[in-house]
């Protein structure tokens, strides 16, 4: 087997598949560093962007490239809501009680998608779309986009997190949340500004893995198990490190495919999760480990 | 004859009730008394019920046994696999906060599902495994159903006995002070990773015979017959609406849960066919709301931990 089909038919297509991730990974550090739970609702979440996508493309005719903004900050509202009305009256109490709480979320999220939208496999648009040819690789338009748009999105991101006041009062948070208190951050209001981004990356994940595979009701759930294993592989609390972890995942699990069954793409993840909690439960870039 | 058919359904009722009880016992040790999160209780379960159901199926062509043992050969060796599952993943995950945990059983009910769908020679996948045998089941119907109720509720009168025991010894009290205060309990001296790995190991052993005696139960076992998330989900509302800490309320909450969840199933067949589908995820909105309200207005349960709070010595007079 030649190189370019190795970067053909396993790097190109776990690069997608790990920028979906590496945007759902990000979210979840957010969340592990700043309120300091896993939150099991997360795929769930980006299920409910993909299909509030795919609302606003039936319902408007519009490209989803286009309702990917307006769904993010639907998905947003949606995650503070969840927030105020579920996670915030549980932060006295255990953390492990809100990894609970979000357990449920993930169920009554699903149940609300297959209520609306059914369970039978969707799909934004339809037809099959012709890779392109760049000097013998292989890649389709969507598949560049979905790699960019992550790209432009963590960028926009870590310059929010450095430069920006209410970025470095994430950061004092996380860091630790008493002396922020202390300092004068308003947890609160930092709380809010966490899930309005983690609910707008969920949202950007779901509407890429719908646009570059299909929309069901199990595709943010299927997708819970990478994005933790990219999280903890980056390291908890490091955005660059979910994005190189959410890659690395993604290549792994095509690459599985050369050795393994595709069904047992899942264990990939599963194994580099339990191999860093086993070696390096840092992560790659040295994170918190809770 | 009403009557009957009515009677039928109870024991039916009642077995399951017994069944998911030892499930709810199971993650009272893990969530009730020691503090960790499973939530890959299914994948217990389905390696409980498939290992049992190897060892005392007749021999069939394609895939591995069965091997013809007598059925409580099957439902030790269900929880001794149970068991072997749930080691490795606690020896690693168990040093570090429960969340971890949580992540990690996920993962391992989730490859356990792959592997009972995809490998034909262990578990002949998607047309499972049938003829398991069930004690007592050449009786007729009813007599039959009746003696797989006694036995069911003998071995969970067994394992609550135990369970109550054990928690009630110094074990049960270290386990519980590991679980309020894991700083101080590690500053006495406790062994905090290895003591979880025994509670995560002694749980997740008696959700495996909890799927052993459900495959029995059915006679055959295949891998739609639980749906991973749902099972998994009922049992954590039962503990938690029961009364974790509690193996009264554990098993209480499971008598609730389990009629409010059938009860609410006869209703929603009712409904037309393209109502009833959609009702059927509707029943599972209710359930994850149902813990929501549990956590926020009765965190305790119905049947609270017994506060552990004592007289002092020297008025008691011994």
């Amino acid at each position: 087997m030649g190189a370019l089909e190795i970067i053909n038919f396993y790097l190109v297509p776990g690069l997608v598949v790990g920028s979906i991730y590496a945007l759902g990974a990000v979210g979840i550090t957010l969340v592990f560093a700043i309120l300091r739970y896993a939150h099991l609702a997360h795929g769930d979440l980006a299920t409910l962007g993909a299909f509030l996508g795919l609302g606003l493309v039936t319902a408007l005719g519009i490209s989803p490239y286009l309702a990917l903004p307006a769904v993010m900050v639907l998905t947003a509202v949606v995650a503070v809501g969840i927030d105020r009305v579920f996670y915030d009256y549980l932060r006295e109490r255990p953390k492990i009680v809100t990894v609970m709480a979000s357990l449920g979320i993930a169920l009554m999220v699903r149940a609300i998608v297959q209520v609306v939208w059914g369970v039978d496999s969707q799909t934004y648009t339809r037809g099959i779309v012709r890779p392109e040819n760049w000097f013998g690789i292989r890649v389709r338009d969507r598949e560049l986009i979905t790699i960019l748009a992550m790209i432009a999105l963590v960028v926009a991101l870590q310059l929010f997190l450095q430069r920006s006041k209410w970025g470095k009062a994430m950061r004092a948070m996380s860091d630790n949340p008493d002396l922020a208190l202390l300092s004068g951050v308003d947890n609160g209001k930092v709380v809010t500004i966490t899930w309005v981004i983690v609910g707008g990356l969920c949202a950007a994940a779901g509407l890429f893995l719908g646009l570059n595979f299909e929309l069901k009701a199990m595709m943010g759930w299927s997708m819970l198990l990478p994005m933790f294993a990219a999280a903890i592989l980056g390291g908890v609390g490091r955005v660059e490190g979910a994005v190189i972890g959410g890659l690395i995942v993604g290549v792994a699990e095509e690459m599985s495919t050369l050795f393994l069954p595709t069904e047992y793409k899942a264990a990939t993840a599963f194994a580099i999760l339990l191999l860093m909690l086993l070696v390096r439960p840092t992560g790659l870039l040295r994170g918190k480990v809770l | 004859m009403e009557w009957i058919g009515f009677a039928n359904y109870a024991v039916y009722m009642a077995i399951f009730i017994c069944i998911y009880a030892l499930l709810s016992l199971g993650l009272n040790i893990q969530w009730g008394f020691t503090g960790l999160f499973n939530a890959g209780i299914a994948g217990f379960f389905a390696v409980g019920a498939y290992t049992s159901a190897v060892l005392t199926s007749p021999a069939a062509d394609g895939r591995l046994g069965g091997f013809d043992l007598p059925f409580w050969v099957g439902w030790i060796g269900a929880m001794v696999a149970a068991a072997l599952i749930a080691w490795p993943i606690g020896k690693i995950c168990l040093r570090f906060r429960s969340d971890y945990l949580a992540i990690a059983t996920i993962g391992v009910a989730e490859i356990i599902r792959l592997v009972i769908k995809s490998e034909d020679w262990l578990t002949n996948s998607a047309r499972g495994i049938t003829d398991i045998p069930r004690p007592l089941g050449d009786l007729p119907y009813t007599m039959s159903q009746l003696a797989y109720l006694a036995i069911v509720m003998a071995i969970l009168l067994v394992v609550y006995l135990m369970v109550e025991r054990q928690i009630a010894s110094p074990w049960g009290r270290m386990m519980r002070a590991i679980r309020d205060n894991e700083d101080a309990a590690r500053a006495m001296g406790k062994d905090v990773p290895y003591r979880r790995l025994e509670a995560f190991i002694f749980g997740s052993a008696l959700m495996g015979l909890g799927g052993a005696l459900f495959a029995h139960f059915n006679r055959s076992i295949t891998p739609e017959a639980i749906d991973p998330m749902v099972a998994t989900f009922l049992v954590w509302i039962m503990l938690i609406l029961g009364g974790s800490g509690n193996n009264r309320g554990a098993i209480l909450g499971v008598a609730v849960v389990w009629v409010i969840w059938s009860v609410s199933e006869i209703v929603t067949d009712q409904f037309p066919h393209e109502y009833a589908v959609k009702a059927k995820y509707l029943r599972i909105f209710l359930i994850g709301l149902m813990l929501q309200l549990v956590l926020r207005f009765r965190p305790e349960g119905l049947l609270p931990e017994a506060s552990g709070e004592r007289k002092p010595v020297g008025k008691t007079g011994n």
